[in-house]
């Protein structure tokens, strides 16, 4: 009786779905400490692994003595690449392109490279024979700054590759050389800089720095000898993928291996590669015949899986006198470490870092990436950003500001007039993107308006007449940023992983009552895609979130994806499941109709059901429809009401947003206080306000940390600096400033629900706005660019040289 | 980033613990909140064979006053020295610099005894105690003796104390009422050691300085009480050419290393500015401004 009586916002509200602040449903057992974790995986008779790591950034092994520890009771196995090698398993593919040692083979060349695998039968006796494996070394020289890496004299850092002038993208000009990746239309840019009125060059570096989730990367590898299965859990942001390469290392046909990536502890990049820790578990597992566990500790995870950025960016600008651009030009040295191992598409070497025109109209452009090799742990991957975006955001976001102050222009004008228009949208970037839609001038204007961007100008003047009369010590800066991200990785035409398009998947299944399970090919590790996922369903198929159940990262149960990382699942999965929704409607709808004795042409969707045209009284809702299908499905129609959609993305999608930052300077200290933090995202149709909130307030406390401290340092002998959370920032609740939100949509025309993906924009639109935010305050004082991280002593050294301690 | 093997021990009074440390000798430490030692045996950096855990040691912990000085129970923890009313009264300066060491889980376990035996340059404790001219009481079978913060150490994890010996208690002697204090303390975050710190104590006498001590944290292998910097502020309004002076004599006895903090030359110009910044509170606190 209940049900004839509510109103049509009450059954819209009951669904919670689109648009609805759900709270999220898994948070319930992750804060009662009930989340399922690769760690908290304990399985009968099983094993710990650890690494034997190098000391020296560059040696050869002379020998390796492993005898110590094979004496030591409860050591079951020391493995090193020897024994590696006859399963040709010592060497491991890159998603690069590149090959890399799973375990040294005589040489090592980072730091806390993998050298041995100790397996025992716990965690303490693995460490205590760490200890008395000995390995002696010699020493050869290190390469460490990549600008020297490509010296006739620079030392040789892999000679496995000794004679390869080609490597995976093309000549290599160098034997520490990588590639080279251009792009762009070389005589033109050329020519508009040769004819321009003004130009600017800088070189804008970005730092190294490191994902550094929570939980680290960890395996736990069971090999059935009897039915020849592998079962692999681990901290996979891309499980489907890892059982594939699994299967092409391990020669195990992949429907015997069984990836289960549990509940993950944040990956931000850092779990979307293959690692030596899963192969020498999954190894140690054949061998023994039990259950081996690798877990990484948190100097190992900073200072081995793949870091993030090291990019060096020659940043040239062209404009005409009155701050409209011509030409961009930018030149990228990429220090990759000991090898590439980069996570990206893999016809993309230096990702998408030609998205370097960013949000402005720039009628031509070029770019090159030389990519090199030095005796630091290898990566390059997507630290909260789609390959390499964030890295070109800031690229050019510095840029623009450059050029503001060499013309004297408002920063946020200069902006202003250079946007790419609404009605040039979907916009052709001199550097080969479609953007597919946006509005630039509303979004900006807007965050200008409410922050009160020309009150803080004035307030600034203010300041800085103050500071020049010695009445205070503090100087003001105001970061103004405008990103347009690219992410949705991506259309079959240009993006591939190992081969594999990148598209993704949703299965989804109604049961007789009404309510449903759904399978993704993607993996939450705490974007919350049980909450969301069943969201877009609710409001697709008009059956209550609550009753619909999501599942990910289980490959034998979930169809087949790419993975969760570069903002791809809701550009990507999210339009699989809506397509996967919609099939499942069009078959409804026949239910419905045969139900209501009526053609289906008669028939239209209201919230939760279908109603006759005209004649609303006769409905069906999607749950009597769904007892039908399984009950009395129409002559001639399958029983069961269940899809999957496999969904190959037209073009990518292209978040925007305009984020200011307010921050005051202690010249003395150099420490910088965030007043104020104003973050505008577009990221089309919203699914989940709060989760977006929730996205963006997790992103910029990322960005804040990276600009102002975060860094894997090494000194001069390759040693890593630092890699712990002592010195590697990770902000706490006290240093991480409030943050404000506000949001503009438009809705992406090519994706089926709208939506764009909002995950990474704040590291990639908030870096630079902190980062602009200190050179703007130093700007006055004749100060063009200060690199990153702007943590207090470097800020200190800014001002000392700009002569402020006199 | 698992410590070795040792064994644990849990006395149940003074005499039993020094009794124990003194027949395990180097291979034995005593443990009190763990929280330098336990990172450091993780780390593999220290693998003692023994730890005494002092835990059940009633004795060791509380505040007290006693003619004229302050007497701190080793065991008694940072959270414990925030709580205090009677240190919040007598010694302010010691709540101010608790509630500056690492973070509330920290402080609830470590203890003032661990931080200052410890002799690591970056715990924040010595550097108060040097300025305050605390006495600590070290305790071994042999008996009792009494070696002044100021000479206790003597280099980085080097201190007087002798295998064998417990540290006891600290004795601090109490400044006169309306004293002006502070502790500065420049940190990266929340649960960070000191980049630069500095303490002051310091009395007032009409428009002048009577009496003043200062002290800094983790700008050398040691903490150093500032004592030409302390004797120039003497008989000042303190004004900003003697706080500069101050500030000079101080950094020219810092010797910091470069670090994830900053440069040495950073770290020495931030001494400077600690001093500069703790007299300027310390005196508006003692003129009750
Ligand atoms: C993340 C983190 C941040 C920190 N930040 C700071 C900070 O900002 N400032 C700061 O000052 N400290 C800091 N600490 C250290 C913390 O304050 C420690 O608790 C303190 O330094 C040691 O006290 P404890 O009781 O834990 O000693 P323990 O770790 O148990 O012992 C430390 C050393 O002292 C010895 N010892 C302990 N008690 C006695 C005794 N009674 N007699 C003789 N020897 C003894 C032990 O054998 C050991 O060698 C930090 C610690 C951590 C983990």
């Amino acid at each position: 009786m209940n049900e004839m009586v509510i109103t049509r916002e009450q059954r819209e509200a009951r669904l919670e779905g689109m648009g609805c602040k759900r709270k999220r449903v898994e948070d319930i057992r992750f804060t009662q400490g009930k989340g399922q974790y690769v760690d908290d995986i304990k399985l009968p008779g099983m094993l710990h692994g650890d690494f034997v790591r190098s000391q020296y950034a560059h040696a050869r092994i002379k020998r390796i003595d492993a005898s110590r520890a094979l004496a030591l009771p409860g050591v079951i196995a020391v493995i090193t690449a020897e024994e590696l090698k006859p399963l040709g398993l010592h060497w491991m593919p890159t998603l690069a392109g590149d090959v890399q040692a799973v375990l040294a083979d005589g040489k090592v060349c980072f730091q806390n490279q993998e050298i041995a695998f100790v397996v025992a039968e716990n965690r303490y006796v693995v460490d205590d024979a760490l200890q008395l494996v000995e390995v002696e070394y010699e020493e050869l020289p290190v390469l460490v700054d990549p600008f020297t890496a490509m010296d006739p004299d620079a030392p040789v850092l892999r000679p496995d590759l000794d004679g390869k002038t080609v490597g995976a993208h093309g000549p290599r000009k160098h034997h520490n050389h990588i590639f080279e990746w251009t792009i762009g239309d070389k005589a033109a840019t050329d020519e508009a800089f040769n004819s321009a009125e003004v130009t600017i060059k800088e070189l804008i570096s970005y730092h190294r720095t490191h994902p550094s989730p929570l939980e680290t990367c960890q395996c736990l590898a069971s090999f059935d000898k009897v039915k020849g299965e592998l079962t692999l859990y681990g901290t996979f942001q891309a499980p489907h993928v890892i059982r594939t390469v699994a299967s092409l290392l391990s020669k195990i046909p992949e429907h015997k291996i069984h990836v289960i990536a549990p509940d993950i502890g944040g990956g931000f990049g850092n779990k979307v590669g293959a690692y030596s820790g899963y192969i020498c578990a999954i190894v140690a597992s054949i061998v023994t015949g039990l259950p081996v566990k690798w877990v990484e500790d948190r100097m190992e995870n900073l200072s081995t899986t793949s870091f993030a950025r090291d990019y060096h960016m020659t940043t040239e600008i062209a404009a005409t006198k009155d701050g409209k651009v011509t030409g961009l030009r930018v030149h990228v040295l990429a220090d990759h470490g000991a090898f590439d191992a980069c996570a990206d598409p893999s016809k993309w070497p230096a990702g998408f870092m030609n998205i370097v025109t960013g949000s402005y109209d720039f009628p031509v452009a070029h770019l090159a990436v030389d990519g090199v090799y030095t005796n630091k742990a290898p990566g390059g991957v997507a630290y909260r950003c789609s390959f390499r975006v964030t890295e070109a955001a800031y690229c050019i976001e510095r840029a623009m500001d450059v050029l503001a102050q060499k013309l004297g222009m408002d920063p946020a004008d200069l902006r202003m007039k250079n946007f790419i228009r609404r009605e040039q949208f979907p916009y052709q970037s001199a550097l080969g993107w479609e953007y597919d839609s946006g509005d630039y001038h509303l979004a900006m204007q807007k965050a200008m308006d409410a922050i009160g961007y020309r009150e803080l100008r004035a307030e600034q003047k203010a300041r800085q007449d103050a500071f020049r009369r010695g009445e205070t010590r503090e100087i003001m800066g105001i970061g103004v940023t405008f990103f347009t991200e690219i992410v949705g990785a991506g259309p079959s035409k240009n993006c591939d992983i190992l081969g594999v398009a990148m598209f993704d998947s949703a299965e989804i299944r109604i049961h007789p009552t009404g309510s449903i399970i759904a399978r993704m090919g993607s993996k939450s590790q705490g974007q919350g895609h049980e909450t969301t996922w069943a969201q877009i369903i609710a409001t697709e198929l008009g059956i209550p979130a609550d009753d619909i159940m999501i599942e990910e990262g289980n490959t034998d149960t979930a169809p087949y994806g790419l993975g969760t990382y570069g903002s791809r699942s809701t550009p990507v999965a999210g339009a699989a499941i809506a397509m996967a929704a919609r099939k499942i409607k069009n078959k409804a709808q026949m239910i419905a109709a045969h139900l209501l004795e009526v053609s289906e042409y008669d028939l239209e969707w209201d919230i939760d059901g279908f109603r006759v045209k005209g004649n609303p009284e006769r409905s069906k809702t999607m749950k009597e429809i769904a007892w039908a299908a399984y009950n009395a499905p129409p002559p001639g129609l399958e029983p069961g009401l269940e899809a999957v959609n496999y969904y190959d993305p037209p073009n990518m999608t292209y978040p925007f947003g305009a984020y200011f930052c307010v921050m005051d300077i202690d010249v003395d200290t150099g420490v910088a206080r965030i007043r104020r933090f104003y973050a505008l995202d577009d990221c089309g149709t919203r699914i989940n306000p709060m989760i977006i909130e929730g996205q963006v307030h997790g992103g910029l406390t990322e960005a804040f940390a990276i600009a102002m401290g975060q860094e894997i340092k090494y000194d001069e002998m390759g040693n890593v600096q630092g890699a712990s959370f002592m010195d590697f920032f990770l902000p706490t609740a006290v240093e991480t400033p409030h943050w404000e939100t506000d949001h503009t949509v438009t809705p992406s025309p090519h994706h089926p629900i709208g939506a764009k993906g909002v995950g990474e924009s704040p590291n990639v639109g908030g870096v630079p706005c902190f980062s602009n935010a200190v050179n703007d305050a130093f700007g006055f004082l004749g100060s063009t660019h200060i690199q990153m991280p702007h943590d207090a002593w470097r800020v200190w050294e800014a001002a000392k040289r700009l002569g402020l301690h006199q | 980033m698992i410590p070795g093997q040792f064994v644990y021990h849990r006395p149940s009074s003074v005499a039993e613990a020094v009794g124990l440390l003194a027949s395990l000798g180097e291979e034995a430490r005593p443990l009190a909140g763990g929280h330098s030692l336990i990172p450091m045996m993780k780390l593999r950096m220290a693998s003692p064979e023994h730890l005494v855990d002092l835990g059940g040691l009633a004795d060791l912990k509380g505040v007290r006053e006693e003619a004229g000085s302050i007497v701190i129970g080793a065991t008694t923890t940072q959270a414990e020295l925030i709580k205090s009313d009677l240190l919040a009264n007598r010694l302010p300066i010691i709540r101010e610099t608790a509630l500056l060491i690492a973070d509330p889980q920290i402080r609830t376990k470590g203890t003032i005894g661990g931080n200052v035996a410890n002799g690591d340059p970056g715990n924040d404790m010595p550097g108060v105690m040097q300025c305050l001219a605390a006495d600590y009481v070290l305790t071994s079978p042999a008996g009792e003796r009494v070696v002044a913060a100021r000479d206790f150490y003597q280099g980085a994890y080097f201190t007087a104390l002798e295998a064998g010996e417990l540290l006891t208690a600290l004795r601090v002697p109490v400044p006169p009422a309306g004293h002006g204090f502070a502790y500065e303390k420049l940190k990266r975050k929340v649960g960070d050691y000191a980049t630069a710190a500095a303490a002051v104590i310091l009395t007032m006498n009409g428009g002048t300085v009577a009496t003043c001590s200062i002290a800094l944290t983790n700008v050398a292998p040691t903490p150093l009480f500032a004592e030409a910097a302390s004797r120039l502020v003497v008989g000042t309004s303190l004004d900003a050419a003697t706080v500069k002076a101050a500030a000079e004599a101080a950094k020219a006895i810092a010797d910091p290393a470069t670090d994830g903090r900053g440069t040495a030359e950073y770290r020495r110009e931030m001494a400077g500015v600690m001093v500069a910044r703790a007299l300027a509170k310390a005196e508006s606190r003692a003129k009750g401004t």
